[in-house]
């Protein structure tokens, strides 16, 4: 059971804050990291891999802080974001080899069952240069898993991932969770993060912007005014309509069609196609004006 | 050292087409002492000239670029590194594994090829051969260092390395004697004039100067290596 700890951590490159004042507590279980790209996700998970000093705070596992301690990898595997492995080794030679970096008492059989959890036995004896992307994550996943760390950082591990190797690489982490290990990943989208992690850490714009279980984490993104762009054949009937109920805040008529302001997104959106029906208007589009993750984020920050 | 390492190091630089850039240079260099047997051209004026401006100073210096920011440079650009660096395992022990690696390649690709020609020339003849093989050595550790250091320290460590020994070694030695005296190419050449009684062999730098400096030299580079790597910020797609 190990704990990561962040106290106070920020980081900025010359006058550019990247992470300001962050602090959390990262314990066993599924966390996840969610963020629009650039919010500082990967400075942190640098920060907490030991790859980059906080200019200010500190950064611990187990109280033992992190930065500049080699022997933290002991217990800690991180996989990089970064594609490139050793392209011109087998995935069971650059296993092997990962094994007897960490001096591991026999190498051979703990690369044969990290590829083993990773399923990639199959490809073991293939060069990682003609891996396809997910089988790299899974490569690269088990390389981080072969010491068999408490602790383990996923820097986007499903980025370029189709659903399957999506849903394999989910069971896989859900299993390494169950098995009482510490896991931070980092993800820019909402449903993958919501899946997944038991528990989720919100950075936006460098700052600690939301924490709590994805139930939490959800309302807070959907209980805020929607705004809705709305097209229809009768543009100030339809308006009279959803003025006269109450779960809309305001209508404006514009030449673009209707702007409105939804203050309940689920009876909203239960109610836009029955007011459409019953005063006889067609509706032709219905956009969501703000979907945007950075107007999503932007929202938490302003709260 | 560590074993690992060094075969990854070794499979890397020799596994691709950086292996037949290598070997380019040490061939030409090769074929040139056999023509110059052929033709009855190999006085020991000639060999000795072709050992120092071919083999000290150009082989020597590119090769050693090539293999010194080649064993890291490459690694840290791809992110590889941190494979290597996410394990319990002293900066230290990672940078010296990287520069034996380093001046392995170059005895096989500098310092053999060297000593190869100077017996195709002239065999043993004064002392030229030996002390040019030794001289090629020495350098080639320091050499090795600086741009293992270089490799660590910048992006763009080949092209200043070739700055270095194009501009600073090359160039500004011929116009201007003070920094003839800062120059690794130098200090070999003034070991090797040590060990050779020939005439055309002649070194502006005195022996103890030289040998402390390239001591000095290699340890500071080393040392400046670790250091940088123990701090190494690998760049972040943020």
């Amino acid at each position: 059971m190990s704990e990561l700890i962040l106290e106070n951590v920020s980081r900025w490159y010359g006058n550019v804050v990247a992470v300001n004042g962050v602090s959390m507590k990262i314990g066993p279980g599924v966390t996840g990291l969610l963020g629009p790209n650039g919010a500082g996700k990967s400075t942190l998970i640098h920060m907490m891999g030991g790859f980059l000093a906080p200019s200010s705070g500190s950064v611990t596992l187990d109280g033992t802080p992190i930065w500049s301690n080699p022997n933290i990898y002991r217990s800690l595997g991180l996989v990089p974001e970064r594609e490139s492995a050793y392209d011109f080794l087998t995935g069971e030679q650059f296993i092997v080899a990962m094994a007897k970096l960490h001096k591991l008492p026999d190498p051979t059989a703990a690369a044969r069952r990290a590829i083993g959890l990773v399923e990639m036995d199959y490809a073991a004896q293939r060069t990682i240069g003609k891996y396809s992307k997910g089988m790299k994550q899974r490569i690269k996943m088990a390389s981080a898993l072969v010491h068999d760390p408490s602790v383990l950082l996923l820097d986007e591990p499903f980025n370029g991932m189709d659903p399957r190797q999506r849903i394999q690489l989910m069971d896989l982490i859900r299993r390494m969770a169950d098995e009482g290990r510490t896991i931070l990943f980092s993800s820019h989208i909402l449903e993958e993060v919501e899946r997944l992690a038991s528990h989720i850490e919100v950075i936006v714009a460098g700052r600690h912007a939301a924490s709590g279980d994805f139930r939490k984490i959800r309302r807070l993104m959907t209980d805020r005014p929607h705004i809705f762009l709305v097209r229809s054949s009768d543009d100030r009937r339809l308006a009279a309509a959803l003025i006269a109920d109450g779960s809309s805040r305001s209508v404006q008529l514009t030449d673009k069609g209707l702007q409105i302001e939804a203050v309940d997104f689920q009876r909203f959106t239960w109610l836009l196609p029955r007011l459409a029906r019953d005063t006889d208007v067609r509706l032709w589009e219905v956009s969501p004006a703000d979907e945007s993750l950075e107007s999503v984020f932007s929202y938490l920050v302003a709260r | 050292m560590n074993s690992t390492i060094a075969m990854m190091t070794f499979r890397s630089m020799l596994g691709r087409k950086r292996a037949l850039l290598l070997l380019g240079l040490p061939l030409i260099m090769l074929v040139l002492a056999v023509v110059l047997r052929a033709t009855g051209n190999n006085d020991l004026d000639v060999s000795s000239d072709i050992l120092q401006q071919f083999g000290l100073a150009t082989l020597l210096p590119l090769l050693a670029l090539i293999a010194g920011t080649g064993v890291i440079g490459p690694e840290i650009d791809d992110g590889q590194i941190m494979y290597v660096l996410t394990k319990p395992i002293p900066r230290e022990v990672i940078v010296l594994t990287k520069l034996v690696v380093a001046i392995i390649l170059v005895t096989a690709f500098a310092v053999v090829p060297t000593l190869l020609a100077g017996l195709v020339l002239i065999g043993t003849t004064t002392g030229v051969t030996p002390a040019f093989t030794v001289g090629v050595l020495v350098g080639g550790v320091a050499y090795s260092a600086v741009f293992v250091a270089l490799g660590v320290a910048s992006r763009n460590a080949a092209t200043i390395g070739l700055l270095y020994a194009l501009v600073w070694e090359s160039l500004l030695g011929r116009f201007a004697p003070g920094a003839k005296s800062a120059s690794i190419q130098q200090w070999s050449l003034s070991v090797t004039d040590a060990l050779t009684d020939a005439s055309p062999v002649v070194s502006t730098v005195r022996l103890a100067v030289a040998i402390s400096l390239l001591v000095v030299v290699t340890l500071v580079a080393t040392f400046l290596a670790t250091f940088r790597l123990r701090t190494l910020t690998v760049a972040s797609a943020d």
